[in-house]
């Protein structure tokens, strides 16, 4: 098994992004969190890849409750999760060759890494990475030269060249085009597939979730609405989950009707 | 009157922070004792005068420009030698002072634990304790330890400095976007490595820009050294004004803006590099 959360919850400040999530994602699985803006989809990514602590309840992580582990230990199970931001926040003068392979921080040691920044170790490595998602060109160009989109691919690729076993993805195409959109989100679940590693995804596009994923999650207010295989979700739990009262409906006065009768 | 909601939440405290900053600045006019209507007294005025006219021509003979060199270049050495050895110093210091490197940071949102908190204390009273006394409060004393000569100069700049440097580098390190190096971190990343790729690139500039006008103050620090005996540019000056050689004086000044000029330069050169 690769992820279960029992009863997690997450509180920003007033805020309630999680309210007590009950989920399993076995190992292999790829699954697919839609859901309106503000829903908690990034909240529940971040948890995942323990970026933040729940505030209540179990996180169980690759065999590992990593909130009760020290530090060192945490850190060594970090390294076996990736994950895609949205914004991949990368320094703009940092060169792409560095920022991909800083993807396997984690598993080298410092020395290698403080090496690695003045001379990059494994530029074919970083190379294929970077032309599975034709960004090749862009090796040695620094990230802040780079498109919104581009950028988001710069993260695909680092996160896999990372070569995790569990690979979460928080909106990773919401700042491409639909071409590119479909070419990344395939490539992400064939590596998933070839690997055998886990792939959770937050899209904000329904249509993508519903082809490429076998497993969607919709995810309302904190609260997960449904949980089953992308063909069984119809439009009626499409219609529920992205139901929004705070939208005033437009009021739509009929045009004023003149009928000019011509008199003869 | 403005309705409630659309009032600016900001407004209030802004208008009471200008308020405080005024009431606390008039009172620090007065315990200064700022006059400048005792420069415009005739005696002072008078003095002055005769003492600024001796600066033209500068002095230019053969045997004085070449005591001239020499002293410039000592106060080179004194200013790059402590600015050296204050970063030995300055740096680990910084590294431990700032919150940059803190892990559980990454996962609270940029707020390190308690414990990060209470360690970091001590560290930044040492680099308070270090800054505290002025660099040639620490002249004086090492003169009176090493002997008079540019020894106790190295030493004064190497403490006070290490610890202005310590400081504003943990600052810069705080105050540059967290992200990268948070991002770094929850990848499974060590708190040095995670510095080096995620805050050291957007920190790069600034710590540089830094360092050089801190090496420029440096120069000037080791100028005023020397009137306590640290030797340099600024024995010679303080030898100089003794005499009331004042061509001799102005000549030193020459040099010494030629010197913070290239160090303006040397600066911009390098953020142009960095930046």
């Amino acid at each position: 098994m690769s992820i279960c959360l029992q009863a997690a919850s997450l509180r920003h400040g007033q805020v309630q992004a999680l309210s007590a999530v009950d989920l399993r994602i076995e190992t292999g699985e790829r699954v697919a969190i839609i859901g309106p803006s503000g829903a908690g989809k990034s909240s529940l990514l971040h948890l995942m890849a323990t970026a933040v602590q729940p505030s209540a309840g179990q996180l169980e992580l690759l065999g590992a409750q990593p909130w009760a582990l020290p530090a060192g230990a945490r850190q060594r199970l970090r390294a076996r999760v990736a994950l895609v931001h949205q914004a991949p926040p990368l320094p703009p003068r940092q060169r792409v060759v560095t920022a991909v392979l800083a993807g396997r921080l984690g598993q080298w040691g410092t020395l290698r890494g403080l090496l690695n920044l003045l001379h990059p170790g494994d530029v074919p490595g970083a190379r294929q990475a970077l032309a599975e998602l034709g960004l090749a060109d862009k090796l040695f160009a620094q990230c802040g030269q780079l498109s919104g989109g581009q950028l988001q691919r710069v993260g695909i690729a680092r996160a896999l060249y990372q070569r995790p076993e569990l690979l979460l993805a928080d909106e990773p195409v919401s700042a491409m085009d639909p071409v590119l959109a479909v070419h990344s989100l395939a490539l992400l679940n064939r590596h998933a597939q070839q690997r055998g590693l886990t792939l959770v995804a937050s899209l904000h596009a329904v249509e993508l979730a519903l082809a490429h994923f076998p497993r969607v999650i919709g995810l309302r207010e904190g609260q997960v609405m449904f949980d089953c295989p992308a063909h069984a979700v119809g439009d009626d739990l499409l219609q529920a989950l992205y139901a929004n009262e705070h939208l005033a409906a437009p009021v739509v006065s009929a045009p004023a009707l003149t009928v000019q009768i011509p008199r003869c | 009157m403005l309705i409630a909601a659309d009032r600016d939440p900001a407004a209030l405290p802004r208008v009471l922070l200008t308020v405080v900053c005024l009431a606390l600045l008039w009172p620090g006019l007065h315990l200064s004792e700022l006059n400048p209507g005792v420069l415009l007294q005739a005696e002072n005025r008078q003095q002055m005068g005769s003492f600024v006219s001796g600066f033209w021509p500068p002095a230019h003979d053969r045997d004085f420009l070449a005591l001239l060199w020499q002293a410039t270049l000592q106060t080179l050495a004194v200013a790059t030698a402590g600015m050296s050895l204050a970063l030995l110093l300055a740096v680990p210091t910084s590294l431990l002072a700032s919150r940059a490197l803190s892990l559980r940071a990454a996962s609270r949102g940029g707020r390190p634990g308690w414990a990060s908190r209470v360690l970091r204390m001590p560290v930044r009273g040492v680099l308070v304790f270090l800054r505290s006394v002025p660099e040639i409060v620490w002249a004086l004393l090492f003169v009176r330890a090493v002997g008079l000569g540019p020894t106790a100069g190295v030493l004064a700049i190497a403490i006070t400095y290490s610890g202005m440097l310590g400081k504003v580098y943990a600052e810069i390190f705080e105050s540059v976007d967290q992200r990268p190096a948070h991002a770094l971190l929850q990848a499974g990343s060590g708190r040095l490595l995670a510095f080096c790729y995620g805050v050291l690139p957007n920190a790069a500039a600034e710590v540089v820009s830094y360092t050089v006008y801190r090496w420029e103050c440096a120069v000037r620090a080791s100028v005023v050294m020397g009137f306590v005996g640290a030797g340099g540019l600024g024995q010679q000056i303080d030898l100089s004004m003794r005499m009331f050689a004042g061509a001799e004086v102005a000549s030193m000044l020459l040099a010494f803006l030629l010197l913070v000029m290239l160090a303006d330069l040397f600066s911009r050169l390098l953020r142009g590099r960095l930046a």
